[in-house]
């Protein structure tokens, strides 16, 4: 019997190792093949693979510059550039998305019959349509169609709104910034909103009678005993939602926001590098996702239910 | 009275919250109404109606876009009947909408041969829908089978060959295209979706890992990186003999794509799967693969249905992420559209227009979807 059965295992993980070494040839095959069509079209084209092109001079402006950079800088410059204004998007996105997001999901659970209904037709619109069409349309229908410097709207004399972009009393954000952040704020929000709504409806209702029958305000009910019992159910699809949002944020290149992607491929048009801005654009987002999901992973830990 | 008290004024700060929303919603509605009926001007889309739906495919072989599309919906129409057979509609109530269908569309201001085609898909949807739900038992069984036959029927409606005038994929446009695009881009992506999962969930460590590779990647990267990848870096892989043409290049790219998120839903579908089940498959004498293939597929499959829905609504509204590499799908066309001088500047009246053409499909998808994850759970 043990005979018996140690030859049947025998035989099974034999079979297991063949087919997983036919499959590891297969692929090796397949990449192989890629690999040399790759090099004999390049040996065409006259480019050798290497990232020295990083360091040659990059001339093209950026429109947007937070660290120093002119023309002559060189390509890794440029791509820096590019990373910080990906990130100054994703992160101020984040933030607002989750605000929007917080605010819609509780509205669309409210008593209210107006704010429940507004909360609904918001998530249905911006959830429904393309985000880079949301996007074209917040750069070309609004901000296009905005006064020029000379004539801006002005609220309260406190900011200000043109063409060129929206000017706070201590900072100015350029229209393309803007687009690309209104775009991506409402659009994430709204998922958020439902990822909300969800989280909400999850708790219990004894919760909310147990907390109400303690004496708390519905405000107090709603911030002390309900949502942190939400955010269980929140923060994991929360996580994938600011993935999506950061490589979202690739969409900067419909309204000219020139984010990582956007430098990269205007590298790539100059110095006609494919492999390599690949291998940077990959690297790029993998990096930033995964980052993104460790510290979410982190914050998941802290909110979730601690046994005592 | 009632009802307004109750909803809208119950306590004092909901009162002053309706009272903001109503002024807010006052200026909305009356600077949009302003804007759309004396600034606006319209134009722009009926002139271009027919770019925006079918783009510059040749005139005289409208009735083959035509067909293929009676073809798709009354097959639609089929499925969803099969799909609810159990909830009976009455056939009167069949024949009223349809009815009603027919007269909305008889006052469109349409030309009479649009409005006719339109008409006699409405009644087909109908009439399909209709035996969907009476002969669901007989027709179940064949359901998946016609679809992969009319997929190919439409591609060659479409294209072209084989005794019709082949069309060039330059002439795929506009709604057509996106539509295409999407509905090729699931379809092929679910095979290799499949295997993905069952790749990731196998036990062999090295399949295992190459799958997980493959998915952790894709779905790290911005579907545009890809697309990008796919445009440009595809001719260098391939033999410099071979020449792909932009919409296959395109196609590719978003099958790549969306094969890795397939992979996950399905993975959803194969790990809701009780162990059971498979103790029970295997109890009964099945071998492995017999076991996967009768026994978990088709249960993990069923599951996943209302995520794959999902997924395509995703894939839709990506398709618009092609008019950044050229193709001219419904955001390309309109793009385009909107580069010539007499409409320049008309942003606007343009991108609401396909918007509400995108946002009615995938609104209408996610109620479908909505309702068949419903169905899924009744039937459980």
């Amino acid at each position: 019997m043990h005979n018996f059965k140690s030859s049947l295992g025998r035989g099974r993980s034999f079979w297991h190792i063949i087919v997983q070494l036919i499959t590891v040839f297969l692929v090796a095959f397949l990449v192989a093949i890629l690999w040399i069509n790759l090099n004999r079209n390049l040996q065409q084209l006259g480019i050798q693979f290497g990232f020295d092109f990083l360091k040659q001079q990059a001339s093209f402006d950026i429109g947007e510059t937070p660290i120093a950079y002119k023309p002559s800088d060189t390509y890794s410059r440029a791509l820096w550039v590019g990373l910080i204004n990906s990130l100054r998007v994703a992160i101020a996105g984040m933030f607002l998305a989750t605000i929007v997001g917080i605010f819609a999901g509780i509205a669309r659970l409210s008593d209210n019959w107006l704010v429940r209904n507004i909360s609904v037709v918001y998530v249905e619109v911006f959830r429904n349509t393309p985000l880079l069409l949301q996007l074209l349309f917040w750069y070309s229908a609004v901000f296009l169609s905005l006064p020029n410097t000379e004539n801006k709207i002005s609220f309260f004399n406190i900011v200000y709104l043109s063409q060129n972009g929206v000017q706070f009393p201590w900072f100015k954000l350029s229209s393309e910034f803007f687009a690309l952040l209104m775009g991506l704020t409402c659009y994430t929000g709204a998922f958020i909103a439902e990822i909300v709504r969800g989280g909400i409806q999850s708790v219990p209702k004894g919760q909310w009678e147990a907390a109400r029958s303690l004496g708390l305000k519905p405000s107090l009910v709603m911030r002390l005993v309900i949502f942190p019992q939400a955010l269980r159910v929140i923060v994991p699809p929360l996580t994938s939602q600011y993935l999506n949002l950061t490589k979202n944020s690739s969409l900067a290149i419909a309204v000219g926001y020139p984010d990582i992607y956007f430098v990269a491929s205007t590298t790539f048009n100059q110095t006609g590098r494919a492999v390599e801005v690949m291998f940077l654009i990959m690297f790029t987002y993998l990096t930033l996702s995964l980052t993104i999901s460790v510290v979410m992973n982190f914050f998941n830990r802290m909110v979730m239910i601690k046994e005592r | 009275m009632n009802w307004l008290r109750k909803n809208l004024f119950n306590t004092w700060y909901n009162s002053l919250l309706t009272v903001v929303c109503l002024a807010l919603l006052f200026w909305v509605a009356r600077s949009v109404l302003n804007w759309a009926i004396t600034q606006a001007q319209w134009e722009v889309i009926g002139v271009n109606l027919r770019l925006f739906f079918v783009g510059r495919f040749p005139p005289t072989l409208y009735w083959r876009v035509w067909i293929a599309l009676a073809l798709a919906s009354a097959l639609l129409a089929l499925t969803w009947g099969v799909f609810f057979s159990k909830q009976r509609v009455s056939s009167l109530r069949i024949i009223f909408f349809s009815l009603i269908g027919c007269s909305i569309l008889f006052f469109l201001p349409l030309d009479l041969n649009t409005r006719l085609w339109l008409q006699g898909i409405v009644i087909l949807i109908f009439a399909a829908f209709w035996f969907g739900g009476r002969l669901s038992s007989a027709i179940a069984s064949w359901l998946s089978l016609a679809w992969l036959l009319s997929f190919s029927l439409v591609f060659w409606l479409i294209g072209g060959g084989f005794g019709l005038r082949s069309v060039p994929t330059n002439l795929w446009n506009g709604l057509l295209l996106t539509l295409l695009m999407a509905g090729v881009s699931i379809v092929l992506s679910f095979p290799i979706g499949v295997l993905l999962a069952l790749g990731r969930t196998s036990n062999l460590p090295v399949i295992r890992w190459l799958c997980i590779l493959y998915i952790e990647i894709i779905r790290g990267l911005p579907l545009i990186g890809i697309l990008f990848f796919a445009q440009v870096m595809f001719p260098l892989f391939l033999p410099g003999e071979v020449r792909l043409d932009r919409v296959l290049r395109a196609i590719t790219g978003l099958v790549l794509f969306s094969a890795a998120y397939m992979a996950e839903n399905v993975r959803g579908g194969l790990q809701a799967i009780p162990r059971g089940q498979i103790e029970a498959a295997k109890a009964l004498g099945l071998n492995a693969s017999l076991v996967v293939l009768l026994i978990v597929l088709p249960q993990a499959l069923r599951i996943a249905i209302p995520a794959i829905v999902g997924q395509f609504i995703g894939l839709f509204k990506d398709t618009s992420l092609l008019s950044l590499v050229g193709l001219l799908e419904l955001t390309g066309i309109a793009r385009s559209i909107l580069a010539q001088p007499q409409f320049l500047g008309q942003y606007a009246q343009v991108y609401l227009f396909i918007g509400l053409i995108y946002w009615l499909f995938c609104y209408s998808m996610s109620l479908a979807a909505r309702r068949l994850e419903k169905q899924l759970v009744h039937e459980k």
